[in-house]
């Protein structure tokens, strides 16, 4: 056992300089020059400033802008230091007492939506920091956008849809609808 | 169940099928010292890695010393990791400053007991998380630290799985092969290469690698928001290939930095089982009889697309609770419906069940959605895969180790049942081996069953509690008073019960998912976890590593009339009865008090505050 110690620990000494040192600095250096946008972050700009990024979610709460789902990273929600779903089980009083609150908001935000609400926009994602609501979540928001911003609901849907994401492939995860992204281009529009 | 969800598991399927022969072929041609096309790549480093730890390559080892050397190995590991973490602040690439003066107040500190368990999490291949990694750790310590023992932790695995399939196949030999060899081996021409290629593929898609530190933006209404950065790639890749699990951010495969799309989520996926389904052929091809490790494939494929189809359905059935308050439960076209607490919109409920079966069939432990919001149907099938050992394709190595340790069992019942020694590859198994495999299971199950029902029961009066396991800050009690380890619990009920037993059977089946509700970077529940982190990978392990010393000892009896057949669909059926029978028998009782008795009383309406 004594006499493996030493071929042990001379091994390690190697590999962590291979896999932990030479490895992630190589890639580094590849995908800097590849994919440099992806590498450091996906940030999105407007007028040359960053506002965020396309992948990670951010708090919406203006009436003229679409809404994320519930958050549960950091107190506020949508803090990228704090990545965390509730983690509340299903049969824990809090997690109904939370969505019967968010569904209540949205019913308040919203009175000109009255179908059922979709399960996403009402539950908090896992990482908090979901960058993405299902378009029936978009579609039960239009309405208020809409009213807010004075524009044809018409226009609003049809912004929705040139910004709704299909399944992958055809067949991989969920149609869905970046609200980040949705809000800038409604931004955009005059 | 919708369509396109019942299409993305199949076709998954057929993937991992088709990739089974060729990496199996690959990993079968490497162990045996063949030439591969890799070699004219990394043979030179090969030479070059030898010569720096003074390893020679041409000496085999019998099993005593096949086990020091990992042992050995193990404790270079631990010393290195733990070491690392703990010198974080005065160690380079920490743009955030943790362990030093200008770190973030929301940081966590290293303190002696969490290094001590994140150095066992990692060395063992279950990376459980007691912390947060971009609130905690520096660029430093995520890859020479944390991805180093992502490599080498899983080419252990690979070289004790490959070590019992060499005493299988040899006779009357003394040796099993040369650890550090087979180290070398799996790390540099299987682990490295489907890492680089896995990390340059995840970054193309939008997985971060970079240096930086955090990006601070204003965002569109105004407020600020901290966009964390980092190496995460090149770690991210690994984590999968290796079953490791362990999440550069705490979100895991959930956060968008590290799974940003269905497609990336997809391929997440086939990087966990890719190695082990291969093993299966491997080991066919290593005991010149492919059916054999067909037949270890069939079995796992039945568990594993029966846990799929038991998981999936319960999760898009959703919480009959929040249904009554006006929220559509069924999946539309534009929205997917069911449980999606905890969940991502670019997954849904498909791909979610679908990783979480994967996930804890393999000792991976990654998660792409928070199995504590699961419905207690959809997380049982997660804690019933991690207490079966996780064989079915299992971890790098370990679930090839691990299911053999199963046939081992099947063949001995069957043996039972007609009065005859039985036999396996034509091997005999005997007291000896029948012992071995026995002790693992036991030593196991008992880690997973006592730690539980300590935690869930014990005290601590407030002065030993302030130190054990301080409660959390929103919990004050009196000096005088006691505090109980389930105080750390996120949930109360038994879902809280269930918390407490995933933690324990995650830490000792070396998975590393949770039910991340419950707090478990206290003393208490560092030292416990960590202790049976280490009983769940070393007296798994090295019983069989003793088995394989016995097996390669023994001369092979020809197949007569009267031998069990091994490769047909009865033997399929008696290794899938044993399975589910032994961990049946074992957990039931725990199970009944968690999940399953938290199904009935979500259904009649009962919550818990």
């Amino acid at each position: 056992m004594l006499q493996q110690l030493m071929p042990a620990f001379r091994i390690m000494l190697v590999m962590t300089v291979l896999t932990g040192l030479v490895y992630p600095a190589a890639i580094t250096g590849i995908c800097q020059v590849l994919f440099r946008d992806q590498a450091n972050g996906s940030l999105v700009a407007v007028n040359g400033r960053s506002v965020g990024s396309s992948l990670i979610g951010q708090n919406f709460a203006k009436p003229e802008y679409f809404h994320p789902r519930p958050s549960a990273a950091g107190n506020d929600g949508y803090d990228g230091l704090a990545s965390q779903g509730s983690n509340l089980g299903p049969t824990n009083q809090k997690l109904i007492d939370r969505v019967k609150a968010s569904v209540a908001q949205f019913r308040k935000d919203n009175p000109d939506y009255t179908g059922p609400l979709p399960a996403d926009l009402v539950t908090a994602s896992g990482s908090g920091l979901d960058p993405h609501i299902s378009p029936d979540s978009a579609d039960a928001q239009v309405a208020r956008v809409s009213k807010a911003r004075g524009i044809d609901p018409a226009k609003i849907r049809d912004l929705v849809a040139r910004h709704t994401e299909s399944r992958q492939l055809g067949f991989l995860g969920e149609p869905r609808v970046n609200v980040l992204q949705l809000n800038l281009a409604l931004d955009q529009k005059p | 169940m919708t369509a396109s969800g019942v299409l993305q598991i199949v076709v998954y399927f057929l993937i991992l099928l088709a990739l089974t022969k060729p990496v199996g072929t690959f990993m079968a041609r490497l162990f045996a010292g063949e030439r591969t096309f890799l070699h004219p790549l990394f043979r030179p480093l090969e030479r070059l890695i030898y010569k720096l730890s003074g390893v020679r390559e041409e000496t085999e080892q019998r099993w005593t010393q096949y086990a020091a050397s990992l042992l050995a190995f193990s404790i270079a590991g631990f010393v290195f990791a733990y070491l690392i973490q703990r010198l974080q602040g005065i160690l380079p690439l920490n743009p955030q400053h943790f362990g030093a003066a200008g770190a973030p107040p929301s940081a966590t500190p290293v303190t002696p007991d969490l290094a001590f368990n994140t150095a066992a999490s990692f060395v063992t291949n279950t990376n459980w998380q007691s912390y947060s990694g971009e609130s905690t750790f520096s660029y430093l310590v995520q890859m020479a630290a944390l991805t180093v023992q992502n490599f080498v932790s899983a080419a252990a695995g690979i070289a004790v799985a490959i070590a019992l399939i060499r005493g299988f196949a040899r006779q009357q030999m003394t040796s099993i092969g040369n650890f550090w060899v087979d180290i070398t081996r799996a790390t540099l021409y299987l682990l490295l290469p489907l890492s680089v290629v896995g990390a340059l593929f995840l970054c193309s898609q939008g997985v971060l690698q970079n240096l930086h530190a955090n990006t601070v933006v204003k965002t569109v209404e105004g407020a600020l928001q901290s966009i964390p950065q980092g190496p995460v790639a090149s770690q991210e890749a690994i984590k999968m290939v290796g079953t490791n699990g362990g999440g550069f951010f705490g979100a895991n495969s959930a956060h968008p930095f590290e799974n940003p799309t269905p497609l990336t989520n997809f391929v997440q996926m086939l990087m966990i089982f890719v190695i082990p389904a291969g093993l299966t052929y491997t080991f066919g091809k290593m005991v010149r009889d492919t059916r054999q490790g067909w037949a270890i494939f069939a079995a796992c494929s039945v568990m594993f697309l029966a846990g799929v189809f038991i998981a999936y359905p319960a999760e898009q059935a959703g919480n009959p609770i929040l249904a009554h308050h006006g929220i559509r439960s069924s999946p539309t076209a534009g929205q997917p419906g069911g449980n999606m607490e905890g969940k991502e919109v670019r997954f849904g409920i498909a791909s979610s069940a679908l990783f979480a079966v994967i996930t804890t069939d393999a000792s991976c432990g990654a998660v792409n959605g928070m199995h504590d919001s699961y419905t207690p149907l959809g997380g049982l099938v997660p804690l019933f895969n991690i207490e079966t050992g996780e064989v079915i394709f299992g971890g790098t190595g370990a679930g090839m180790y691990g299911i053999l340790l199963y046939a081992i069992l099947a063949v001995f019942i069957a043996g039972l049942m007609v009065g005859r020694t039985p036999e396996y590859i034509g091997k005999k198994i005997e007291q000896k081996e029948v012992k071995m495999a026995m002790l693992a299971l036991i030593a196991t199950a008992a880690s997973t069953l006592v730690f539980s029902g300590i935690s869930s029961v014990a005290t601590f009066d407030w002065d030993h509690s302030k130190y054990l396991n301080p409660p959390p800050a929103t919990l004050k009690p009196a000096p005088a008073s006691s505090v109980p380890p389930t105080a750390n619990l996120n949930n109360s009920g038994p879902h809280g019960f269930s918390e407490i037993l995933y933690a324990y059977s995650s830490a000792t089946g070396n998975n590393g998912s949770a039910f991340g509700g419950i707090n478990t970077n206290t003393p208490w529940y560092n030292a416990t976890m960590g202790a049976a982190m280490l009983i769940g990978r070393f007296l798994f392990l090295l019983p069989l590593l003793a088995a394989a010393g016995s097996l390669a000892g023994k001369k092979k009896v020809p197949a007569t009339s009267g031998t069990f057949p091994t490769h047909g669909p009865l033997f399929v059926c008696l290794l899938v009865g044993t399975v589910v029978i032994v961990g049946a028998l074992t957990f039931f009782p725990a199970l009944s008090l968690g999940p399953i008795v938290e199904h009935f009383l979500m259904y009649s309406g009962k919550l818990f505050t």
